[in-house]
């Protein structure tokens, strides 16, 4: 049981940590596998990573239903955070909600239980967040797309380990489809529903 | 006392510490914190300005409508002891909301709660009721006595 006296802070400077947050994020969807920072930090419940907060902080509204998976879920210091910061409403059926949060990939549900957005409006569909251990060391994947020039390495230990494998239905259902961001620590990387898969390695 | 009667009397004085420090000016609160030694604070949600909607009644019973949105600033203030302060006022005046919420951590403090309202709240308190003494004088000094002519026909 958490009080509000225990609540991690927001941002320092509302507006240009919010800004700056939202170029990380935005030149992460626009260059599918490159790593971004976040540079402003605000305090984050234990469960949440740094660049999971702020994301959360920047993109969060009472407008965006949000979904946590369940060890988010069962924390009451990060629902009361996100309650008190962002009045996000949690919901508890993910096929409605515009951003899920997962801080156990190990856990992820199948991406048929969220949203893909409709063929008319395609951007009606589920973000999901998935915070990893991450960018350093792992296995590394060759990326092919939109906004990427020829081919993109990342290197990441991504849990599930078959996240890429699950992520090709998004080839059938362009323009529907989901957008996936990794958050490791302050370290985020996109993989928006347009980036393929092409190979990789050990 | 116990525990509930603590809390209700906190309740009731923060209240009445708001009523005052809403009507006050930014300036005024800024000048009378600035004698006081404050605690360590942060703000744990920095001002910020929105809307919320007024709603009317008719008559004050009726039909319940929306009579417009009205500008809000908030905010909220933490002190290094725990206490959270909350502030809220209408405008766009976040350094206000930020000084009211700051307030209000220090009236729920144990070590300042007294100060606070020796030093601050209770010379506001006193301006204020000066200020609706001398409109509510200067509005009687207008006021028209109207008498019913009894008419002919009663």
């Amino acid at each position: 049981m958490t009080t509000i006296a225990e609540l991690p802070p927001g941002f320092a400077d509302k507006v240009l940590s919010a800004q700056s947050t939202f170029r990380s994020v935005m030149d992460a969807m626009a260059r599918p596998g490159s790593v971004q920072r976040i540079v402003p930090m605000a305090g984050a419940p234990d469960t949440m990573m740094r660049g999971t907060a702020a994301i959360a902080l920047t993109l969060f509204d009472h407008d965006t239903p949000l979904w946590l998976d369940a060890r988010m879920a069962e924390s009451s210091d990060v629902t009361k955070w996100l309650k008190f910061h962002t009045g996000a409403p949690v919901v508890q059926d993910s096929s409605i909600a515009s951003f899920a949060l997962i801080s156990d990939g190990g856990a992820l549900p199948s991406f048929e239980s969220f949203a893909f957005g409709t063929s008319e409006y395609p951007d009606r569909s589920t973000t999901v967040i998935v915070q990893i251990d991450g960018l350093a060391a792992g296995r590394s994947f060759e990326l092919r797309g939109p906004g990427i020039d020829g081919v993109a390495t990342l290197q990441a230990s991504i849990k599930p380990f078959d996240l890429f494998e699950r992520l090709q239905m998004n080839e059938a259902l362009f323009p529907r489809g989901i957008d996936v961001v990794l958050v490791a620590d302050d370290a985020v990387v996109a993989i928006p529903r347009t980036t393929r898969v092409v190979s990789k390695g050990s | 006392m116990d525990q509930v009667t603590q809390h209700n009397d906190q309740q009731a004085q923060r209240k009445a510490a708001m009523a005052v420090l809403a009507h006050a000016e930014a300036g005024e609160i800024a000048a009378r914190l600035r004698n006081l030694s404050l605690p360590d604070h942060h703000d744990l949600r920095t001002p910020e300005n929105g809307l919320v909607m007024l709603r009317g009644r008719v008559g004050g019973d009726g039909a319940p409508f929306n009579l417009g949105e009205a500008t809000v600033s908030r905010a909220a203030v933490r002190l290094a002891s725990g206490e959270v302060g909350f502030g809220y006022t209408l405008g766009r005046d976040g350094e206000k909301a930020r000084l009211i919420a700051l307030c209000d951590a220090l009236v729920q403090s144990r070590d300042f709660g007294g100060a606070v309202e020796r030093d601050v709240i209770a010379p506001l308190r006193e301006q204020l009721m000066v200020r609706r003494k001398q409109a509510a004088a200067a509005a009687a000094a207008t006021k028209v006595d109207f008498y019913t002519m009894v008419r002919g026909e009663g």
